[in-house]
């Protein structure tokens, strides 16, 4: 065995959150955590560059739709009831494609959690990449764990206040920048913004930005691991959707117990100890206050900087990595009883997995990568699937003109003076094109009607021409009249046909004739 | 006071309190929820301050605001009036055929008309303006006083044989069956009106009608008889029957006339709101263009 483990450094870290603390009343603890280097922390950093990056920067994003709608790319435009992303246009009566992305990722997060456990707690949620951020500029200002713990306990000196003043003004900086971006997703961007600074913006968004900067500084400055222990009820959901084929961030004590400060005195007096120098090292660096060592709990938002605290404690021994590693229930459970020598509840034996000079013996479980295909995984990515296609086939054939009617309820019919009977409409028509364009009406059917259009830049019997302007709907009034000798009585089907005139898609609508 | 007495198992503070061996634990509320609480009564005292909040006998305390559900209501009605002045005032300037053919002021006027219409004239006309025995249907075609906008706009602001107004649409039908007319004379018109609106009749009867209805009711009703405007003539060539169409209808309506009534709405409603009902009646569908000047 290594003799280097006197390099390791001992943390004097107790986990806030430890198992024998927790009390159903306490006061909180402030929590520490120390800055983590290795895979995931990278990982993690890329992640928290790409998704601030995209949130800050896309409602600058320009794409060109012509003089008649926003150039903004990404725009939720409430006043004109339009939502634009690059390409697509959504009006409100094709909400179902916003309804459906919000299933998607429902759907997706059973996936992801089911495979790999709370990846979006750890990695990408909003709550976690900001608190990271917020980490960032406590540890510029205060420094790291240590110095930080000193500063606390410090009295309140010059050194102390600037410290702390210059760390709350810049969280303060980016809890406005972010309230601040938020608020050009509903607006164009560039307008929103001169006018926000000259004080000329709407009330709302004011009161917007105010809102979404306070809880910005509270939640990710201030309440930091509070809102996921306390607040957030997707920890509760976890225990549904995770199962034991699930990955999850786990302590193997199987090959870490009995955890030893002293493995080498152990390992001079003949006894075989586990690999885990009880350095705390995974306690320090987590920013929930937890340790790890107690088992999979509520509290864990499987972050993975243990993994990377202690792969760099392995690597120093030279023992094999993966002390902590993501591991799914079930290769635990085989490993644990490979330890035990499958006595449930038994004593461990490190002699069991442990090869003589250290090593872990191949008879261990390990997780291979086709653990991730199972019924349940594979059920939620068919249903992801289908949605997805579904999705992007009612976007193919999603059409830039459509025709609603509304046949007049009272009175239902009008008998004229010469006996033919007359019905009224309201024919909606949508154009959903970023030009102005011109329609004809017709009608199919109803064979002796005659049309008429209020507002028709042509009579002429059974047609009608009406412009709409670009990106509108316009509610044109039509009377239909059949004359006595064609009157049936009841009701008759017909069709409206819309026709565009510059030779785009022609759409139809179906409607009843009503007599006496 | 007794001295504090510390619970064994959790190390707190009891309260004395004790039921059947069970002590209560002196536990603190949370401080968040305290400071909370502070904050609502600090807020309920400002908002007494500001907002009408102590009942008296009559009455409340106004508050500094002085702001109550109705003033706030009646600000808002204000606001709503202001907000469509502009409209308005465009609509006192403009003839009614500008108010018909500028969309702007066409949409408001319906709006407005069809509001108006639904308080003040449903109640004989209909909802939907469909009428019924007695009360002409305003969506067709068959106008007894003139269907252009400025024939409608006098009919709603003077209105019909109402003795109020000295102005209103006024014409009268001589109760023929008192002295002017036999009851078999009346029966030879009636027979001849039908044969008019092309509906079964006896042709002998008709025959005989005919000589009768040129020296009695041309006059008013024209010798083809189409109705005469002038007089509120109802056309009785048409398919359509304001006191119904039968033989013993028409002749109902030959010896005792009824007449139709409507008042005078230039006396209640301003003379914006008889702009708005007169561009929404004519809108209905029946409306006329105005005859070219002659």
């Amino acid at each position: 065995m290594s003799t280097e483990d006197t390099t390791v450094e001992n943390f004097d870290a107790e986990a806030v959150n430890a198992k024998h603390k927790r009390s159903l009343y306490a006061a909180r603890q402030k929590i520490h955590p120390k800055r983590a280097t290795g895979w995931f922390r990278s990982l993690k950093w890329w992640i928290m560059a790409i998704t601030l990056g995209i949130y800050y920067l896309t409602p600058w994003l320009r794409w060109d739709r012509g003089p008649y709608a926003p150039d903004q790319a990404v725009l939720v435009d409430m006043a004109n009831r339009r939502f634009y992303f690059f390409f697509i246009e959504i009006w409100p009566h094709e909400f179902f494609f916003v309804a459906g992305l919000l299933v998607m990722a429902g759907i997706g997060l059973f996936l992801v959690t089911s495979t790999v456990g709370r990846a979006w707690c750890g990695y990408t949620c909003p709550q976690t990449v900001w608190v990271d951020l917020f980490l960032v500029v406590e540890r510029f200002f205060e420094g790291d764990r240590n110095a930080r713990i000193k500063l606390d306990s410090a009295p309140w000196n010059f050194e102390k206040i600037w410290r702390r003043s210059a760390k709350h003004i810049v969280w303060v900086l980016i809890a406005i920048a972010t309230g601040g971006a938020w608020i050009f997703y509903f607006a164009d961007a560039p307008t929103l913004a001169k006018q926000f600074f000259t004080g000329n913006a709407h009330s709302v968004a004011y009161t917007t930005v105010a809102v979404l900067t306070a809880t910005t500084y509270i939640f990710g400055g201030n309440m930091r691991e509070q809102v996921c222990t306390y607040i957030c009820p997707w920890p509760r959901v976890q225990a549904a959707m995770l199962d034991e084929h699930s990955l999850v961030v786990t302590y193997n004590d199987w090959r870490g117990e009995p955890r030893s400060k002293h493995a080498k005195k152990a390992a001079a007096a003949g006894e075989f100890v586990g690999d885990c120098v009880d350095c705390n090292a995974c306690v320090a660096v987590c920013p929930m206050g937890i340790d790890i060592r107690d088992g999979q709990q509520l509290e864990c938002i499987t972050c993975a900087l243990c993994i990377d605290a202690c792969e760099g404690v392995m690597e120093k021994l030279g023992r094999e990595k993966g002390l902590i590693s993501y591991t799914t229930l079930a290769n635990y459970n085989r490993n644990m009883a490979l330890a035990t020598g499958g006595v449930p509840g038994g004593v461990i034996d490190p002699s069991r997995v442990h090869t003589p000079d250290g090593g872990i013996v191949s008879k261990v479980s390990r997780f291979h990568l086709s653990d991730v295909i199972r019924p349940r995984t594979m059920v939620y990515t068919a249903i992801y699937a289908l949605l997805g296609l579904g999705l992007l086939a009612a976007l193919a054939m999603r059409t830039d003109l459509d025709v609603n009617v509304l046949a007049d309820r009272n009175p239902q019919f009008v008998k004229l003076s010469d006996g033919s009977i007359r019905n009224g409409y309201q024919l909606k028509i949508l154009n959903k094109t970023s030009n102005p364009r011109e329609f004809l009406v017709m009608i199919a059917g109803l064979r002796g009607a005659d049309l008429r259009l209020d507002g028709s830049d042509l009579d002429q019997g059974r047609l009608g021409q009406v412009t709409v302007e670009a990106d509108q709907l316009r509610n044109v009034r039509t009377f239909v009249t059949l004359p006595p000798e064609a009157v049936i009585s009841g009701q008759t089907d017909f069709t409206f046909i819309v026709q565009p005139l510059d030779g785009g898609n022609i759409a139809r609508q179906s409607a009843n004739f009503e007599a006496p | 006071m007794a001295e504090k007495e510390i619970d064994k198992v959790s190390g707190v503070e009891t309260t004395g309190h004790e039921w059947d061996g069970i002590k209560e634990l002196n536990n603190p509320l949370p401080r968040w929820w305290l400071w909370t609480f502070y904050a609502t009564i600090v807020f309920a005292i400002g908002y007494m301050a500001y907002y009408p909040a102590i009942p008296l006998i009559e009455g409340s305390t106004m508050g500094m605001s002085g702001e109550t559900n109705r003033s706030v209501l009646q600000q808002e009605l204000k606001a709503a009036d202001e907000a469509k002045a502009g409209l308005v005032s465009q609509i006192e300037q403009a003839s009614l055929q500008d108010i018909r053919s500028n969309d702007e002021l066409f949409r408001f006027a319906v709006a407005g008309g069809s509001s108006l219409f639904k308080v003040n004239c449903s109640q004989c006309h209909g909802s939907g303006a469909q009428g019924g025995p007695g009360y002409p249907n305003l969506n067709d075609d068959d106008w007894l006083w003139g269907g252009d906008l400025d024939a409608i706009y006098t009919s709603i602001k003077h209105g019909v044989r109402n003795g109020t107004d000295p102005d209103a649409r006024d014409g009268q039908m001589p109760t023929f069956g008192e002295g002017i007319l036999e009851a078999p004379q009346i029966q030879q018109v009636a027979n001849y009106v039908l044969k008019l609106s092309g509906q079964e009749h006896d042709e002998a009867l008709a025959s005989t009608g005919q000589q009768l209805f040129a020296e009695n009711c041309a006059a008013c009703h024209g010798e083809d008889g189409k109705g005469g405007r002038d007089f509120g003539a109802p056309n009785l060539a048409d398919q359509l029957w304001l006191y119904g169409g039968t033989a013993d209808k028409i002749a109902a309506q030959i010896s005792k006339p009824k007449h139709g009534v409507m008042p005078a709405w230039g006396q209640k409603l301003d003379d914006v709101e008889v702009k708005q009902l007169t561009v929404y009646v004519h809108s209905l569908g029946g409306g006329e263009q105005a005859a070219a000047t002659q």
